[in-house]
């Protein structure tokens, strides 16, 4: 039964090897933007002063989390409203061990990426084995991030509610990724990790198993019936997506030196790796790094606002959360007005 | 030797028994047409031989394999994959992207893109290859159906109604297509209510009626039977 030959369906001609419907530029195409991208942002901080760096890598750190949220939820329709889970994975792996055990967050990248996508397969594996789909799948992965920070906040070996605080070393070293204030390296290695991510990203949704968790996202029902596992399918995805969104997590501590429960297991981090990707569109290569140029720049503007208020604000001095309320409104306004999100909905002319 | 062999197959849902121990026997290479008046528990069978739902009771062998209770997947690798009545495509997808996601259970990825554009060839829809799923016209979505359910390579295959929804004109293709891929050496089992298509295409004929098999045999003389008029008709006629 495993001899194909004898199965009589296959009595058709193959098409010429070098026929032109068989050609697929789609990922050279993709690949030359991202090489031209990274050609053109890594001169910024030539032109960046420090303040206005500092932005920057807060965008890129944006960036690798909705690249990562956006594997899982975008292409692989698993909305995830609980990624702060696993940036906070990523975010106290490297400082549990580079605080508590001197090791170098580079190794710690490595780590709390297989951690956190060892953790995500588990949580979407009870999700999906009970079929939470649509909003009870991401209400439930939701109350995971909830649960990580309460356990965080009581554990003593993760300090409680009083976070980590990274030593600051006397001089330069590449393996503890430590630089002087304002240094060029701490923008470029966040947008070497941003292209890393985008790059799985792209051989991910054209690999076989990026294609199955496509087919499977489109129509779970007609996908089983062609053969693919449906399962298997899901959990790469999520694992692809968590250890991403960890790997931003990890520079976060490290380029902060300091984080807190709140910093990495906050639900409003969990918005800032949704946000991005649905502004810039949903789904696309594209759309989650657009969406951080927009995001990035405007929460820092908030926080300026936030900290020395108009007159008509005054009341808002000194306090949180405005931030959530802008993304929310932008929110609302973007899927109203461009429900494919930036990049999708520029695309979509484009093609007609 | 049957290649297909359902004893006693049998589906209840809280107290509805929809398939009621049906036996059937398919030979190898047959072309099999199932008819039935509506809720005679015809496509219940088909999710229940395509591992789409598990059986209340009964067997399913398929190439000598006890395939009872099998998941849809692995029913389909196995060689014996279903189409849907209604269509199924994955719609961000092109139709070549379509059919080659089938492809690749057997190729890899350059493989599986050529063999898709060959089975896009051989149901005449290449020169949509390109084109988005969601786009298609009906009759081109039966036909990816068709291409996708074919691109698995299959052994048997399961039509659910692929002539429901096309019009006059486009149905005597498809049949013409369908008597193409049987003539190959395809074994088909069709559920279909176009009784000119059954009684074109079908080598043997079973009537479903409230989930049993009211009778089984040769076309033209299962329908001659007053049992199967009644069952149509009622029993007034």
């Amino acid at each position: 039964m495993t001899d194909t030959t004898a199965r009589p369906a296959a009595a058709h001609e193959l098409p010429a090897a070098d026929d032109p419907r068989l050609k697929d530029t789609w990922a050279r195409r993709q690949l030359l933007v991202l090489v031209a991208g990274v050609a053109v942002l890594s001169t910024l901080p030539l032109f960046l002063g420090e303040q206005a760096q500092s932005v920057a890598i807060r965008t890129l750190i944006f960036a690798i989390m909705a690249v990562g949220w956006n594997l899982m939820s975008g292409f692989g329709g698993m909305f995830s409203f609980g990624h702060a889970a696993f940036f906070g994975i990523g975010a106290y792996t490297g400082a549990y061990l580079l605080v508590d055990h001197g090791i170098s967050p580079w190794i710690s990248m490595v780590v709390a990426a297989v951690l956190s996508a060892a953790v995500g397969v588990a949580i979407a594996y009870l999700c999906l084995r009970y079929k939470l789909a649509g909003s009870y799948f991401a209400l439930a992965t939701f109350a995971f991030a909830q649960m990580f920070l309460l356990i965080v906040q009581n554990v003593d070996a993760l300090h409680k509610t009083e976070g980590f605080n990274v030593e600051i070393l006397p001089s330069d070293s590449w393996s503890m990724l430590q630089f002087q204030q304002g240094d060029p390296l701490y923008f470029w290695i966040p947008l070497a990790i941003l292209a890393a991510a985008v790059l799985v990203s792209i051989l991910y949704v054209r690999s076989r198993a990026g294609q199955y968790a496509q087919a499977v996202r489109d129509d779970e029902v007609a996908a089983s019936s062609l053969g693919i596992n449906t399962m298997r399918a899901r959990l790469i995805a999520v694992a692809l997506s968590c250890g991403v969104t960890a790997v931003a997590g990890v520079y976060y501590t490290q380029y902060y030196f300091f984080v807190g429960p709140e910093q990495a297991f906050g639900s409003a981090v969990s918005v800032e790796a949704i946000v991005p990707a649905v502004i810039g569109g949903i789904g696309t290569i594209w759309g989650p790094v657009i969406g951080a140029m927009v995001v990035g720049p405007l929460s820092e503007l908030v926080a300026t606002v936030l900290r020395n208020p108009p007159g008509f604000l005054s009341f808002l001095q000194g306090t949180s959360g405005l931030d959530v309320a802008v993304y929310a409104t932008l929110l609302i306004v973007i899927v109203i007005v461009m429900p494919k999100g930036i990049f999708g909905t520029i695309r979509d002319r484009w093609r007609s | 030797m049957s290649l297909l062999q359902v004893e006693g197959l049998t589906k209840t849902f809280a107290g509805l028994t929809a398939v009621d121990s049906v036996d059937i026997a398919v030979a190898d290479r047959v072309f099999l047409g199932i008819i039935g008046p509506n809720g005679a528990g015809k496509t219940t069978l088909f999710s229940l031989l395509a591992g789409s739902q598990p059986p209340t009771a009964g067997r399913v062998v398929f190439d000598d394999v006890d395939i009872t209770g099998w998941s849809a997947q692995k029913v389909a690798r196995a060689g014996l994959v279903r189409t849907f009545q209604l269509m199924r495509p994955f719609e961000s997808m092109s139709v070549l992207e379509n059919v080659t996601i089938a492809s690749l259970a057997q190729r890899s990825r350059k493989d599986a893109r050529r063999h898709a554009l060959g089975v896009l060839e051989r149901v005449q829809l290449a020169q949509y290859a390109g084109t988005s799923s969601g786009s298609l016209p009906t009759a081109g979505l039966k036909r990816l159906e068709l291409a996708r359910a074919l691109a698995m390579e299959p052994r048997m295959i399961l039509l659910d109604e692929v002539l429901a929804g096309l019009v006059p004109a486009e149905r005597a293709p498809m049949i013409e297509l369908l008597r193409e891929l049987h003539g190959d050496g395809l074994t088909v089992m069709f559920v279909e209510h176009i009784m000119a298509a059954v009684m074109a295409l079908s080598e043997r004929l079973v009537v479903m009626h409230d989930g049993r098999v009211l009778t089984q045999g040769v076309p033209a003389e299962v329908i001659a039977e007053p049992q199967v008029v009644e069952a149509y008709l009622g029993e007034d006629y």
